[in-house]
């Protein structure tokens, strides 16, 4: 037995086939093709968690994705854990763990429920008005209290062990929803020879055929017709059906995010199948056939388990043999329900009575009522139910007051209408108009290529919904170029003609502000609450939703919305269109954080850029950092050495020796043609036509707004090619700017623009004894001080590999950086290593190469520039040429706040202790006992021990602060104030002579 | 995401391929030396920031690494045309506007007092 609820021969599930699973430890067993619910309710168990706010019990309230209730942590092992799974979507397996969620210390028996008690107390706004004082609160007291006593699950702890996929797709028709009104579509369009995908939420296609008993398409039953024809569309070649696949957002230019589920209903999956697949879809047309979701009745206590939507009844029954009770009343404002109660009295189950809260319910469902022996009370609402875990009765009377009827139920199956599904629609900026006719909000205008056919469409008729639906998927597949194929007829007959509908608070749900009559169950929002709102001054939806948090719970208010948006227009006395829709966000209905990332996680998230020397690197104990993707040497420590101590030695050994440091990752672009010198003319503030091939500059670009953007060194190969370096974080950034500039303002200059920050490694080698590294390594150049001076560039050879050889320096030392080859770097750099090493020199890394540079001076721009310093700033004037009629910033740096008295200057700052580092990013005043907020002057950019100088050594921007030369400043810190005196930025060997040897 | 169609190329890409690059049509003055702090601020900073049709620039980056125009409608994100740099202006008086249909996001959530 697979629960007492079964109804032997109902439902299309096979009864041999059985899977057992837990639930909060107890074992149940299930059929293959349940439903978490609906293997719960054949167990008689409706009780199923506990509500975010009041911790009311609460059971299952629908059979699809729109479940705002049913939300259960379910674990396939410790590290598959998930929390807040709907019930109604997730399928059984075998082995499956299954646990309640937001109740202690049980299900039954809640210490939380002492907060339905307190309720008068916890009205909608009720956190924003009390726990604003005092302040502080929020945080230690107010926020975690809070966090802890609402919401849902807790989150899992362990690493997701499950893989995931994603892929691109294109095709001429998307088909959303595989009910009837998808397949037809699908079907006509697969027909005329379109590219199709169809994807469906459910198992099994069939939407809302899944229990619509009575209706027959093509002479047969609808969910039989919805079956075969599936089959058919899924072998056609240029069909792809996809099941279990949700498409979750609607985005620009027919761009569709669909989610598919690939084993979270197996017991024992593959593991080389990816747990979800992401499918991005750009579709030619989109066809949406979303259907619709029927909504519940608002009435006093309408959230007690056992209390369901009509539909859901229906799709338990009919689908998967299972009864929600034994005696199930009915409560309407439509006729769908009817059916409900036909379908179960059929299979048995004692119907009391379908109260009906219109005065007149729709003929033929009436008649069918009668005929049936179901007692009808018309002109009658629930008033009230009762029971405290599961619903024992419900409290009848008439419309308008009089005597309540007690009538004992074990379930309430209600119904207030539909709810054409317009969220994609409305995803993808399409306008919804309101029909006051049916109360509903319909497709209206339309942004994209898409159509919408069926429920969702607000199409009722089964023959109207079908001849729609081949319609609009023949003209979706012609419109996307398919040309072939016959054209499809289905006839299709609803067993019922559906009328009615409410929307809004029922009778009892008035205006008494104790009556708890639920709108949003997962957020535990009242029809009072929405009043409240409005009395509270809230006029607009969208102000009334966020005091209320009506919809903006996970289900995002599917079942929710329009009931608060009736009660929320007759409080303010005015109509629905005028108080307008919230919109439908992406996604529709949650997406894991798997699906989205795929598979950019670990080492895949972001691609980690590695220099040609950096397996050497790493073998002899170099610790990196990143620089952008770059990962770069930091440091060599040597055994028993902290960071301190190696970069100090690194720093003396540079200049006492030599130093040996990977500059690869310097952004690197070549720059040819005929105009090369007329195009860095006008992208650097220097001049190039007067650097004679063979010689290097140091260039500063800035943009047109007079601000620094990069520096590097440039050097002239030949009259027409240049070698130009970048930092190294800018190397992309600076060919951008220049291609802008090349393509769209100096088109006519003859010159093209190549990359080659990859194609070079870079080996730096410094200090007093390079040439004596390098010289009987280096072929076809005079490394003499005479022949190849500072700032020379020559092409020749190194260790046999081509080389371009720069003399120049970024440490103020007599150095060279070799440029060969990517591929022959490391070969290169162990040769060097191997002269180097001998003679006392070390490999260094970048926070040496930082130290060396704030020895001497030279900036770093992007740390002591930061975007609104011009080169006067920094204290580059000299690299500005004075001559030139144009470059690119050439205006801008002459605006007159640019060039304005007291601007914030790059200086040197040395603490009067000169055992102090300051702390790069500090603040810096004139007067550290001055009254707060204090005037700043400016901020540490870079701060170092020197190792050199025997000293801290900081630069700083300061205002007007080449005239403090001297001047004490203070930089105020949490426990101390340091004083600081204003200096030159250079810090050693002033003269410079040492670069020159 | 957008789907472009780059004018080079002659294929229509996604996004991803592509970055913006602001407004397009913008000169940058041949005596930009000369011109006055007001001709300047009209150049470098000022922009329209339309509700409707945009002339703006994009760049092939992960492509053909082309600097190209486009006309947009901010409000659907529709591209009217796509068009070389340095090719005129095109002429869209005649192009519907997005804008008499889909109004505004705010239209879309809800009435304003």
């Amino acid at each position: 037995m697979t629960g007492v609820n079964r109804i032997s021969g109902a439902g299309r599930l096979t009864p041999a086939r059985t899977a057992r699973f837990t639930f909060d430890g107890r074992t149940l067993t299930a059929l293959e093709g349940d439903t978490i619910a609906s293997a719960l309710i054949a167990n008689d168990i409706h009780l199923v968690g506990r509500s975010f706010k009041y911790h009311r019990p609460r059971g299952i309230l629908s059979a699809g994705a729109e479940e705002p209730n049913a939300l259960l942590d379910v674990s396939r092992d410790a590290a598959r854990r998930q929390p807040n799974v709907r019930a109604t979507v997730q399928e059984v397996f075998d082995g499956m763990r299954v646990s309640s969620q937001n109740r202690w210390p049980s299900l039954a028996f809640d210490v939380g429920g002492f907060n339905d008690l307190l309720s008068p107390f916890f009205a909608a706004g009720f956190y924003y008005k009390t726990f604003m004082w005092p302040k502080a609160a929020w945080h230690k007291l107010y926020e975690p209290f809070i966090r802890r006593a609402a919401g849902l699950g807790v989150a899992p702890t362990e690493t997701d062990p499950d893989h995931y996929a994603s892929r691109y797709v294109h095709c001429d028709v998307l088909v959303v929803g595989a009910g009837a009104a998808g397949l037809a579509a699908a079907l006509a369009a697969a027909n005329a020879g379109a590219k199709v995908i169809l994807c469906d939420e459910q198992p099994a296609v069939g939407g809302a055929l899944h229990y619509d008993s009575g209706s027959e398409i093509d002479g047969r039953a609808g969910y039989d017709w919805a079956l075969a024809t599936g089959k058919a569309l899924a072998a056609m070649d240029n069909v792809t059906l996809l099941t279990r696949t949700t498409a979750f957002g609607y985005y620009n230019h027919n761009f569709v995010g669909l989610v598919e589920r690939v084993t979270d209903h197996l017991p024992a999956p593959d593991k080389a199948l990816p747990r979800e697949r992401l499918w991005q879809v750009r579709a030619k047309k989109v066809i949406l056939a979303n259907g619709a979701i029927e909504r519940h009745m608002v009435f006093p206590n309408n959230d007690r388990p056992g209390i369901m939507l009509a539909s859901a009844g229906r799709t338990y029954l009919n689908h998967f043999g299972v009864a929600v009770g034994k005696k199930v009343g009915i409560y309407a404002a439509h006729d769908s329900a009817y059916e409900a109660a036909f379908d179960l009295r059929k299979a048995g189950i004692d119907i009391p009575a379908i109260v009906d809260c219109r005065e007149k319910p729709g003929d033929m469902v009436l008649a069918e009522a009668r005929s049936l022996g179901i007692e009808v009370l018309s002109g009658q609402s629930v008033v009230n139910t009762s029971g405290k875990l599961r619903i024992s009765s419900i409290s009848v009377a008439r419309n308008g007051g009089g005597a309540a009827r007690k009538i004992a139920v074990d379930a309430l199956l209600v119904s207030a209408g539909w709810i054409p599904s317009v969220h994609l629609f409305s995803q993808s900026r399409g306008k919804v108009t309101f029909d006051a006719a049916t109360e509903r909000f319909l497709p209206g205008t339309y942004a994209q290529e898409c159509l919408s056919v069926g429920a969702c469409n607000g199409t009722d008729d089964l023959q109207a919904t079908i001849d729609e639906a081949l319609a609009a998927g023949e003209l979706a597949a012609r419109a996307a170029g398919a040309e072939g194929g016959v054209q499809v007829a289905l006839s299709g007959r609803n067993a019922f003609e559906w009328t009615g509908g409410m929307i809004g608070a029922a009778e009892g749900a008035g205006q008494d502000t104790t009556v708890k009559a639920f709108i949003d169950f997962q957020h535990d929002v009242c029809a009072k609450d929405i009043r409240l709102a409005v009395r509270e001054g809230m006029h607009s939806i969208e102000h009334i939703k966020r005091f209320t948090t009506n919809g903006m719970a996970s289900d995002q208010g599917k079942l929710s919305n329009m009931h608060g948006l009736a009660i929320a227009a007759e409080a303010l006395g005015k109509e629905i269109p005028q108080v307008g829709l919230t919109t439908f966000r992406q996604p529709y209905t949650p997406v894991t954080f798997g699906t989205i990332v795929s598979h950019s996680r670990g080492n895949l998230f972001d691609p980690a850029r590695k220099t040609p020397i950096h397996a050497w690197e790493e073998a002899h104990g170099a610790e990196f950092e990143d620089v952008g993707n770059w990962k770069r040497a930091w440091f060599y420590p040597k055994a028993g050495e902290n960071m301190h101590e190696a970069v100090a030695r690194e720093c003396k050994t540079v200049r006492d020796v030599a130093g040996v440091f990977d500059a690869s990752t310097l952004g690197k672009i070549e720059v040819v043609g005929p105009d090369a010198a007329a195009f860095l003319n006008l992208m650097y503030t220097n001049a190039w036509d007067n650097l004679k091939p063979g010689r290097c500059r140091y260039g500063i670009m800035l943009r047109d707004d007079g601000f620094v953007y990069d520096d590097g060194v440039v050097g002239r190969l030949a009259d027409d090619r240049f070698h130009v370096t970048t930092t190294t974080g800018g190397a992309p950034r600076v060919l951008h700017h220049m291609e802008d500039y090349l393509q769209t303002e100096f088109p006519h200059l003859k010159v093209w623009l190549t990359s080659t920050t990859e194609q070079w490694a870079v080996i730096a080698v410094q200090g007093p004894r390079a040439r004596e590294i390098i010289a009987p390594l280096v072929e076809g150049i005079d490394l003499s001080k005479e022949a190849f001076p500072h700032m020379s560039v020559a092409e020749g050879s190194i260790c046999g590999v081509p080389t371009r050889l720069f003399r120049m320096s970024f440490t103020g030392e007599l150095g060279f950086e070799v440029n060969v080859p990517a591929d022959f770097g490391q070969a290169v750099w162990e040769a060097i290593w191997a002269r180097a090493e001998p003679m006392g020199a070390c490999a260094y890394g970048t926070e040496t190469m930082h130290v060396l540079r704030a020895e001497k001076g030279y900036i770093i721009v992007g740390q002591d520039t930061d975007g609104t310093l011009t080169p006067e700033d920094a204290g580059l004037s000299w690299a500005v040429s004075k001559k030139k009629p144009d470059f690119v910033g050439i205006r801008g740096m002459k605006r007159p706040d640019l060039v304005k008295e007291g601007r914030k200057q790059l200086v040197g700052l040395l603490a009067k202790d000169p055992q102090v580092v300051l702390e790069e990013g500090a603040q810096i005043v004139a007067d550290p006992n001055q009254p707060k907020p204090m005037t700043m002057l400016g901020h540490v950019t870079s701060s170092y021990w020197s190792p050199n100088c025997g000293r801290s050594i900081a630069l700083a921007v300061v205002a007007g602060g080449r005239a403090r030369h001297g001047q004490t400043l203070y930089v105020p810190m949490a426990d101390r104030t340091i004083a600081v005196e204003v200096s030159d930025m250079v810090f050693f060997d002033k003269e410079g002579g040492r670069l020159h040897g | 995401m957008l789907l472009i169609y780059c004018p080079y190329c002659e294929e229509e890409r996604s996004e991803l391929e592509f970055r913006n690059a602001g407004d397009a049509h913008i000169v940058r003055p041949a005596n930009i030396a000369e011109i006055s702090d007001e001709e300047f601020e009209e150049y470098f900073f000022l922009r329209q920031n339309p509700k409707g049709l945009i002339y703006e620039r994009w760049r092939h980056i992960h492509g053909c690494g082309r600097f190209f125009n486009a006309v947009r409608d901010t409000v659907s994100d529709r591209f009217h045309v796509t068009y070389k740099a340095g090719e005129p202006k095109p002429d869209l008086d005649a192009e519907p506007k997005t804008n008499e249909t889909v109004e505004t996001y705010e239209a879309l959530e809800g009435v304003a007092e």
